[in-house]
């Protein structure tokens, strides 16, 4: 191959990636910048850029002072990391169970466990809400915080079972000869290793909680439980015509998110390729 | 060993948190669902068992059938149009990423996969605004490259809302196949492509002959993530389009028809049984394409071990 064509080549694959990154970041970038914008500018010119001539709080200050998005956001942040710490603590006691010990009904249990990776949550909420409305949990987080955990637990217990199958045995057998309780090796041991595949199950578990419309929708409506996506679901909805509003509204809910995933990124995608080439 | 052991304990208190969580979150309501989908009142507001009725009601009954049938084939065309646009577009991303040398690889990765994290409720919110004809962004577009009279309110029109809003989930999941196939093809060999070029195969019938084959577990394992994830889909619509998917029910799917059988909307009563079989024919509908996939596909495929 000459040396040419190889260069036309990696201008072409530059240039295809280029435009795909312009089509993915551009409706995000829109928003943002004309979140900051006045009315008036952002129907005469949406592309351009926020400078001092067209700059406005006002949308922001219409959220800020109309939504009561401090209160959905601690909800979000409460719910997301409550059921992730219960998705990893369950998910992994249950993994090192499965992948450590032998005893009968290992593999069915693993299948059991596993069929909620393929089977959504969802087509069973009708059953889940009459559950919550019988144990006087409808709009309480705690509601929310099961859900999410049982949601969260079958790709969690999939995932650390398969890295943890690959901790060493020495080391575990060094600590049972050294009188350690198998709650000990667990925890000391055997937890710290997998720590890396846990960053993963939490990356892949945060996403669809922070994410989910459904279960706050029917579970959690009222004012005092909203998640931040309810919230702000709720918000556009009232304020449609508002256009500053609205568009601070989906700013405000896109930077957390575009924050936490600029730093996890790497985690999140070592996650995704790892897993894919077993 | 041959003495018996004694009760092993510790076995069950790891898996006992799990395990109760999911059976009573997940499990029973599951088959909860699935039981009440086989109920209904009788006219004193007793709960009876009528057998497979609902489901007669739901598949055959002109009050409920034309809506269940327009959902499931409105799902089955959100389902073509990932299956047609978002994969292969996800395939060729990986493709070109997974060149060799190729610099700022890490920084397309990183921006494509964006759109993914963000919530359904911003993704929705942010097309509407962006094809709302009120708002100049996609006619003005459209003009600057001399196309305006190609601009109509997609998301108005019956004949174009479905497609669109289909288009708008494959601009924000292309990420998962670009990912998983991206991720497949740096598991090949190198030996595997170094033996490629020697036989002089290279460029696109190296791909098409060489890593395609290599490739295809993985893109089963997208089509069937796509699919569970098509046929369970609901928040874009509602978010776009409200619990009516609008323009009359014509972006209507099966996510939004259970939300609104069972919970009712304008002056219709949620009825909780018919929203019980709507769940039970997408647990059919995603069982059968599970099944499908595990024993149709799955096993055909060949696997090469490296």
């Amino acid at each position: 191959m000459s040396a040419r064509a190889s260069t036309g080549r990696t201008i072409a694959a530059h240039a295809v990636l280029l435009t795909y990154t312009l089509i993915a970041l551009f409706p995000v970038f829109v928003i943002v910048i004309n979140s900051f914008k006045s009315r008036k500018a952002i129907f005469a010119d949406p592309l351009a850029l926020p400078v001092p001539g067209n700059f406005d709080w006002v949308g922001y200050e219409t959220v800020l002072k109309q939504g009561d998005f401090f209160l959905y956001f601690q909800n979000s942040l409460i719910v997301t990391c409550a059921s992730l710490f219960f998705v990893l603590l369950f998910g992994a006691m249950a993994a090192f169970a499965l992948s450590e010990y032998r005893f009968r009904g290992n593999t069915l249990m693993g299948l059991y466990l596993a069929l909620g990776i393929m089977i959504p949550i969802r087509l069973g909420t009708v059953a889940i809400l009459e559950l919550m409305v019988a144990s006087g949990l409808v709009n309480t987080l705690t509601a929310l915080i099961l859900v999410y955990t049982a949601q969260g637990l079958p790709l969690a217990v999939f995932i650390l079972a398969e890295f943890m199958k690959s901790v060493s045995h020495d080391l575990k057998n060094a600590g049972r000869i050294d009188g350690l309780s198998e709650y000990r090796i667990f925890f000391t041991l055997v937890l710290p290793l997998v720590r890396p595949a846990m960053a993963t199950v939490a990356v892949f578990t945060m996403i669809p909680i922070w994410n989910d419309l459904w279960f706050p929708l029917i579970l959690a409506p009222a004012e005092h439980t909203k998640t931040v996506t309810l919230g702000a679901q709720v918000f556009i909805g009232q304020f449609v015509t508002n256009w500053n509003a609205v568009l601070a509204a989906l700013s405000l809910a896109i930077v957390p998110v575009l924050v936490l995933y600029l730093i996890f990124s790497r985690q999140l995608i070592r996650g995704i390729t790892a897993g894919a080439v077993k | 060993m041959a003495s018996r052991k004694p009760v092993r304990w510790h076995i069950a208190v790891f898996l006992a948190p799990a395990v109760l969580v999911y059976t009573a979150l997940m499990i029973i309501p599951l088959f909860g669902t699935l039981a009440q989908s086989l109920m209904n009142e009788d006219a004193a507001g007793v709960r009876v068992f009528v057998g497979l009725q609902n489901f007669a009601t739901l598949f055959g009954d002109a009050l409920w059938s034309d809506a269940f049938w327009n959902a499931l084939g409105n799902n089955t065309w959100f389902f073509v149009i990932h299956m047609l646009v978002q994969n292969p577009i996800g395939i060729a991303l990986a493709a070109i990423l997974s060149t060799p040398r190729l610099r700022m690889a890490a920084f397309y990765r990183t921006a494509i996969f964006i759109p993914t994290i963000l919530s359904f409720v911003i993704v929705g919110f942010v097309w509407k605004l962006i094809l709302s004809p009120i708002w100049g962004i996609a006619p003005g577009m459209l003009d600057a490259v001399g196309l305006k009279s190609l601009f109509a309110p997609w998301l108005g029109k019956e004949e174009y809302a479905l497609t669109t809003l289909a288009l708008v989930s494959v601009w924000q999941f292309v990420g998962i196949p670009m990912m998983l196939i991206y991720a497949a093809l740096l598991s090949i060999p190198d030996e595997v492509i170094e033996a490629a070029e020697m036989d002089g195969i290279t460029g696109w019938s190296q791909f098409w002959k060489i890593k395609l084959p290599l490739i295809l577990p993985a893109i089963g394992i997208i089509s069937i993530l796509t699919f569970v994830g098509n046929f369970n889909a609901f928040d874009l619509i509602y978010v776009a389009q409200g619990a009516l998917a609008g323009p009359d029910f014509s972006t209507d799917i099966l996510g939004t028809f259970l939300y609104r059988t069972f919970f009712g909307f304008q002056l219709q009563l949620g009825d909780p049984y018919m929203g019980s079989a709507i769940a039970g024919a997408m647990f059919g509908i995603i069982l059968v394409g599970v099944c499908i996939y595990l024993f149709g596909i799955q096993t055909r495929l060949r696997r090469y071990q490296f």
